[in-house]
């Protein structure tokens, strides 16, 4: 299908679908509030005041643009397309998730709202959100499964150190999942005085909306860096998913572009083949969950299946509904590799171009490692490097066999 | 007239209001459900609202999501539920049953199947804790045209416009959430209930139930004075919790807790 600006100016449509997913598929408490967000959104989202202070922000406090690096080194060893970083890791907090937060966090101000909550997986959108909320002087509590807890202790601190309140989430799967349940049980309890920041473009609309909205950013820029430094559009841009939100940023902007194919990569986990995976586009089914009808995994009887990521960050049973649209389009690739073919892409990465890429991102660098050696020297590659490696330190060291 | 209305227009036409315990269907195991049904009815529950398990039950405080977790530890599906209302459907023709949960388990059943199957089971109505009638277009006909009752929620922060459109896609009742808050938490406040309650009866003609912060005789009568029936979750699930390891101790704790309610709520209506 080709897609035209027309076509993507109607949608998420007035219920928030894309296509067949999305939706607001909430109890009722919550549903004016849903339908407030949408309304103060739209109208904010013209008001040039609002989008003034959004991109000083973007300028000033993240270091927005962020660079569009050529791989110099990791091309010629790859021996074909040219690959090219997104270096979204450079950003304040050092993760794409910031992008979001600001953005969001810019809303509840706007709204009136002094609480906020969030949850996260990896820790980068969590502390992405104790960040603004500091510099916004909001209170700010942080929903994290018991799992990531202690997978991420160094992200749990930082959110600390930054005024913010973890809650550790015992249920369920003790991971992200049960991270974002928590989060909207406490916003069911709290919805007067409480703004949600979700941190991907997942959850009822229109959070699927604003959240892409606010990270196209990423794209916007990409486009004109990738015309004005290496002379053309990319021929494929390669992003990981978990969400998705740092993939729809950089696939957004390129959608009636039909010289770009994209790549989403998901998480493999221990090979698709063995169920140990977080890849529900790649081996799920639509279904509903936290508020959006779009690809989970599940089980036979409609529960939500247990997933297995290396990466916190990936490690979510379900996916934005636009991009399950963007599959059942063929608008968009959905890909996914292993745990350990992600582990090699952090090592090459880092070791190739000294640029360590959180685990996430590795899985993205892997995959457009393999791609870009099927293709031409003069075609080129890019890379949406949501974030940086930093917290993945202890993780790397534990499969290495060392303590740090 | 479905079985849901004809209860409770009896009810209201002998001046009493409905006694609606919710327990989860397979908790604290799927053979015990069936009987904890009947003990249910014997106690004095005029409707059952019986919860299909979820494994991420969104809007359930603790208490209801530790019950999902037992009922799924022995694997209790849709399928197995919908065979525990047949079976209670051997001894009791008599009481409405509900089913409540949420959407993912019913879809992948899938809504016709779904539709199908639990009117043959005997199921008369449905609640669907994460389905407002926005997203209902679908699966609102085929429950129509199966004489399924769509129960849908309203809340404190339901409009007036939205109060009149959920309760046009209602039918047998609507659940009044009495908090801001997850099943099994919050106080209720009777005095807030009482005036939203009475201005929901202005705009619908729908018998109103309330559920949400239920938990003993005088919060039951409390709210049974100013709605048409009260709805009974946490309390009783939070009973099973304790008592299951004894399921003769259990039946009797469970009777113990809803006698008291069933006579207050009997008391207003002399």
């Amino acid at each position: 299908m080709k897609l035209t600006e027309e076509m993507l100016k109607a949608l998420p449509d007035a219920r928030g679908h894309f296509g067949a997913y999305g939706g607001r598929f909430v109890s009722e408490t919550l549903f004016d509030s849903l339908l407030t967000l949408e309304r103060e959104y739209k109208r904010l989202k013209d008001d040039p005041e609002f989008q003034a202070e959004f991109d000083r922000d973007l300028a000033h406090y993240v270091g927005r643009p962020s660079p569009l690096y050529f791989a110099e080194r990791l091309s010629r060893e790859t021996g074909g397309a040219q690959i090219w970083l997104k270096r979204e890791d450079l950003n304040h907090t050092g993760a794409h998730k910031v992008n979001n937060t600001i953005g969001q966090a810019l809303l509840a101000s706007f709204l009136g709202k002094k609480r906020v909550i969030a949850e996260t997986g990896a820790g980068q959108h969590g502390v992405a959100t104790a960040t603004v909320c500091a510099r916004l002087g909001l209170e700010c509590h942080v929903f994290m499964g018991a799992e990531d807890v202690k997978r991420q202790s160094l992200n749990v601190y930082r959110m600390k150190l930054l005024g913010a309140e973890v809650h550790s989430v015992q249920s369920g799967t003790r991971t992200l999942k049960d991270a974002m349940n928590d989060a909207m049980r406490d916003w069911v309890a709290n919805v007067d005085d409480t703004f949600y920041i979700i941190g991907t473009v997942a959850g009822p609309h229109p959070y699927p909306l604003l959240v892409r909205d606010f990270q196209s950013v990423i794209g916007r820029e990409t486009r004109e860096q990738s015309l004005a430094q290496a002379g053309k559009l990319p021929d494929a841009l390669v992003a990981c998913v978990g969400g998705g939100s740092n993939a729809i940023g950089m696939f957004y902007p390129f959608l009636t572009d039909e010289s770009v194919e994209m790549y989403g990569v998901e998480a493999g986990g221990l090979g698709i083949e063995t169920g140990k995976h977080a890849a529900p586009l790649s081996a799920g089914r639509p279904g509903v969950l936290h508020g959006n009808r779009t690809y989970l995994m599940e089980d036979e009887n409609g529960q939500i299946a247990g997933t297995h990521s290396v990466s916190a960050g990936l490690d979510y049973p379900g996916v934005g509904p636009e991009h399950s649209w963007l599959k059942d389009i063929g608008r968009a690739h959905y890909v996914s590799v292993t745990d350990d073919e992600a582990l090699d892409g952090f090592r090459k990465l880092t070791r190739v171009e000294g640029i360590m890429p959180a685990l996430e991102t590795a899985h993205a660098v892997a995959y457009a490692i393999k791609l870009a050696a099927t293709m031409d020297k003069d075609q080129v590659v890019v890379i949406n490097v949501s974030g940086r490696g930093d917290k993945d330190i202890h993780t790397i060291a534990q499969l290495d066999g060392i303590e740090v | 007239m479905s079985r849901i209305e004809g209860v409770l227009k009896a009810l209201k036409g002998q001046g009493r209001k409905a006694l609606i315990p919710y327990i989860t269907a397979g908790d604290p195991h799927p053979d015990l459900t069936v009987d904890l049904m009947h003990t249910l009815v014997s106690a004095g529950a005029d409707i059952i609202e019986l919860g299909v398990p979820f494994s991420d039950p969104m809007a359930d405080g603790p208490v209801i999501q530790q019950a999902c977790e037992r009922a799924l530890v022995h694997g209790t599906s849709l399928r197995q539920v919908l065979g525990m209302v047949k079976t209670f459907r051997e001894k009791d023709n008599a009481t409405p049953v509900v089913l409540m949960g949420y959407l993912n388990p019913m879809e992948a059943m899938g809504q016709e199947k779904f539709a199908d199957a639990a009117v043959e089971a005997g199921v008369d109505g449905i609640l669907t804790v994460d389905l407002p009638p926005e997203e209902a277009d679908e699966v609102a006909p085929l429950f129509t045209a199966r004489n399924l009752d769509a129960i849908f929620l309203l809340a404190p922060t339901t409009t007036d416009d939205r109060i009149r459109a959920i309760s046009e896609h209602s039918s047998g009742y609507v659940y009044y959430v009495s908090f801001k808050g997850v099943t099994g938490a919050g106080k209720i406040d009777v005095d807030e209930v009482a005036s939203k309650v009475s201005h929901i009866h202005e705009l619908t003609a729908l018998p109103v139930g309330v559920g949400f912060g239920i938990r003993d005789a005088a919060t039951a009568a409390a709210v049974g004075r100013v709605s048409d029936g009260v709805i009974v979750g946490s309390v009783l699930v939070d009973t099973i919790a304790r008592n299951q390891a004894d399921p003769d101790q259990l039946k009797r704790a469970l009777s113990d807790l809803l006698h008291p309610m069933r006579e207050a709520l009997d008391s207003l209506a002399s």
